[in-house]
């Protein structure tokens, strides 16, 4: 489904990925972890160009999204993105959040994308905040609001950076629950994170990245209990 | 009575003249408004053009910027009255015409640049958040990014409105009937300063603390308070204006 081939990013002379190929299949659920400055989020940004690709492919459904003739705003509309700092529209309410998009991207009634928007408030247990506004919500609430925003775009798959890194310990459970409920319907995922319990627990694959390289990919078992490589092995000595 | 030289009963010849000063106080006024719509039209684009990639928009948009706000305001309207106008024109159009073009364009380069800032200033995770939805660039300018930054800018605008209205005063040089004038005819009536040019201030510190006190309620009406009877009235504006406040 999402096919990355050599794909580089520069940051000026830094070298932030050097040559990733990876292919992501339908359903799959995929998490990229490795040190900070390693590249996993900008793998992640390069997927739905919020990241100009230096070089290299992106394919997403067959569409090369880096090319010139693709409408990049099309390709938006069918990879959902959630960031580390939720980034809610704080000038709107939360059902205000969640349709904007459908009303004025998809063009769906607005009757339509409310009634889509309570179903999804209530998918992450928060249909009792569709009026609030985002400031009056904890972390947890703003991450899951953002999930819904996401999710209302009926995306094909759903990226996550970082989801629960900037909460607060006791909120991290409420958004995982919410992708893990995602995941087992089915969702395509890719998710950077530092939970590793969620890329055990989750992960159909998990990408180890080192300094802008695929280092090893693998089954959660094989690569949190069995890793091969010498720097795999010195991160999780660091972590776990 | 007398006091420093000021004589309090030729305030009664100033009464006399209050239909000079009403007058004068509806041109300041009709300058300063066109004056300041028309440079927040201007300013908007112009302040967007500077943070335009494309150069052949960002220099301009520089340049004008530079221009206006690096050369005096008497010398534009000076520039624009006996310059500009009359060899586009072949003719002057009246003071109106040239002295709210002059503040309009010297109060558009001080916008931009609120406009700049205000937008600058917001966090680039709104812009991203937006555009990961599938916004193109412009609808998340137009409904993400510049009604946050407008309330950024009220406080700013709020003091290039008090700017302008006192600025106003420069286009008297072109014989404009405004306030000024009105106090620099009655000076020149009785051979007396003191009273008249202090009427004069005293009507410009009543207009500009009106404007003040409109500041602060537009500010207040647009904060980001958590009265929810005045946030639904905030919400149900954008709702019937896409665009948020800026109509």
């Amino acid at each position: 489904m999402i096919k990355v081939r050599d794909l580089h990013k520069s940051f000026g002379q830094l070298d932030v990925l050097r040559g990733i190929d990876y292919d992501i299949k339908e359903k799959e659920v995929i998490c990229v972890i490795g040190p900070s400055g390693s590249g996993k989020s900008t793998f992640l940004r390069c997927i739905n160009l919020l990241e100009e690709i230096t070089a290299g492919e992106v394919f997403i459904d067959g569409v090369k999204i880096n090319d010139a003739k693709t409408d990049i705003n099309d390709i938006r509309r069918e990879v959902g993105m959630v960031f580390q700092q939720f980034n809610l529209f704080p000038h709107m309410r939360v059902i205000d959040n969640i349709t904007i998009s459908p009303i004025k991207i998809r063009k769906m009634s607005e009757q339509d994308a409310e009634e889509l928007a309570m179903q999804l408030l209530e998918k992450v247990g928060l249909s009792d905040k569709a009026n609030a506004y985002p400031e009056q919500l904890s972390g947890g609430q703003m991450q899951r609001v953002a999930i819904a925003r996401a999710l209302a775009m009926k995306p094909k798959v759903m990226l996550f950076d970082e989801p629960t890194s900037a909460l607060d310990p006791e909120m991290v459970k409420e958004v995982l629950d919410v992708m893990k409920q995602l995941a087992i319907e089915g969702m395509t995922m890719v998710v950077v994170t530092h939970e590793m319990g969620f890329a055990k627990e989750m992960g159909d694959r998990v990408l180890f990245l080192d300094q802008g390289l695929l280092v090893e990919e693998g089954t959660p078992d094989e690569i949190f209990s069995n890793p091969k490589h010498e720097r795999t092995k010195a991160f999780f000595s660091k972590i776990l | 009575m007398e006091f420093l030289g000021l004589r309090i009963d030729m305030f009664e010849n100033i009464w006399s003249y209050r239909e000079l000063f009403i007058r004068g106080i509806w041109v300041t006024l009709g300058l300063t408004a066109v004056g300041y719509v028309g440079g927040f039209i201007l300013g908007l684009i112009v302040g967007i053009g500077k943070l335009s990639k494309r150069k052949w928009i960002h220099y301009p948009a520089k340049m004008y910027v530079d221009f206006f706000r690096g050369t005096p305001l008497l010398v534009q309207i000076l520039l624009i009255h006996t310059a500009l106008i009359p060899s586009m024109f072949g003719h002057s159009l009246g003071f109106f015409v040239s002295g709210s073009l002059a503040l309009m364009l010297n109060s558009a380069a001080y916008n931009a640049e609120i406009i700049r800032a205000g937008i600058q200033s917001l966090d680039k995770g709104q812009m991203e958040a937006a555009r990961s939805l599938g916004m193109p660039h412009n609808t998340a300018m137009k409904l993400i990014i510049l009604p946050q930054a407008f309330r950024r800018m009220i406080p700013p605008l709020g003091n290039e409105l008090i700017a302008l209205l006192k600025d106003s005063s420069l286009v008297t040089v072109i014989a404009a009937t405004d306030l000024l004038y009105a106090g620099k005819i009655v000076a020149g009536a009785y051979f007396r300063f003191w009273e008249p040019y202090l009427t004069v201030a005293v009507l410009y510190l009543i207009l500009t603390f009106i404007c003040g006190k409109l500041i602060t309620y537009i500010e207040n009406r647009f904060s980001n308070s958590y009265v929810p009877s005045s946030r639904k009235s905030i919400f149900s504006m954008r709702r019937s204006e896409p665009g948020g406040g800026l109509r």
